[in-house]
């Protein structure tokens, strides 16, 4: 038997959600990072699965245009948690709350 | 096919698992790594080519070793001595349970997922690229401009500043 959509979206959903957790409960921010992009790999994961099985393109456009802006969000993603580290010498979520009210 | 989906699917989950959950980060890195791979097989097993190439290229070439660049950049320990979790206060937890249980319940309820048949074949990288470069050519030029921008902004924000020992002076005219 081969495998069918829903073993793709169901692998999906799980490595979604395990990004998920990583990014709503760990407290470095590059762990958090990296959560996120297992999230978006999941959503490609998702798209290029239901571009196969529903057997047109656009799935598989849809996925290099989030690779390449996930590119993007990365290069200023880090570097913002570079330029953050050298101001506050911290890397921890919970020291960031010059924002709170 | 099958065992290399259950091979592939398997091994990108626990490394996904191992790559939220560990403490130290450059092992956590390099778990995403495995991860990404594991997404790559995963994409060329539904006989996505030009994406799996992407993915590896992309991912686990120039987003895996960004990451490791900026672990070296940011911490002075990789290994997190304190508790590397938020403590759990119900509300994360319940959350992403949640939506786990959302998205399982829709692939699980939903009827009527289209079955693969012999017409839905394999995309050809040309096919795509054509679609690219036709249908989709106002978004590629918007994304190209994207990628610049967001380049020449990453420079910007991780340029060093200067050092504030200079505040008094006047600048030399």
């Amino acid at each position: 038997m081969n495998p069918g959509l829903e073993h793709y979206l169901v692998v999906s959903a799980l490595l979604f959600c395990l990004g998920l957790v990583g990014v709503v409960l760990r407290r470095n921010l590059l762990v958090i990072y990296m959560s996120l992009e297992l999230m978006l790999n999941a959503a490609n994961l998702a798209l290029v699965a239901a571009s196969r099985f529903v057997g047109n393109l656009d799935g598989q456009v849809m996925v290099f245009f989030v690779v390449t802006v996930a590119a993007a969000e990365v290069a200023v993603g880090l570097a913002l948690i570079v330029a953050l580290y050298r101001r506050r010498q911290t890397a921890h979520v919970e020291d960031l709350t010059t924002l709170r009210l | 096919m099958e065992t290399a989906f259950t091979v592939l699917a398997l091994g990108m989950l626990v490394a996904a698992a191992a790559a939220m959950s560990l403490r130290n980060l450059i092992h956590c890195a390099l778990c995403l790594v495995g991860a990404f791979g594991g997404a790559a097989g995963l994409f060329l097993t539904l006989g996505a080519e030009f994406v799996a190439f992407a993915q590896v290229l992309v991912y686990v070439g120039a987003i895996s070793i960004l990451i490791v660049f900026a672990l070296l950049l940011t911490s002075t320990r990789a290994v997190e001595t304190a508790q590397p979790w938020v403590p759990p206060r119900g509300l994360g937890p319940t959350v992403a349970g949640l939506v786990t249980g959302l998205l399982l319940a829709a692939v699980g309820l939903s009827p009527g997922l289209p079955e693969k048949t012999a017409a839905t074949s394999a995309v050809s990288v040309q096919e795509l690229g054509r679609e690219l470069l036709t249908r989709q050519a106002p978004a590629l030029l918007a994304v190209g401009l994207l990628l610049t921008a967001a380049l020449i902004g990453a420079v910007v924000v991780a340029l060093r500043e200067p050092p504030p020992t200079s505040g008094k002076e006047e600048p030399p005219a």
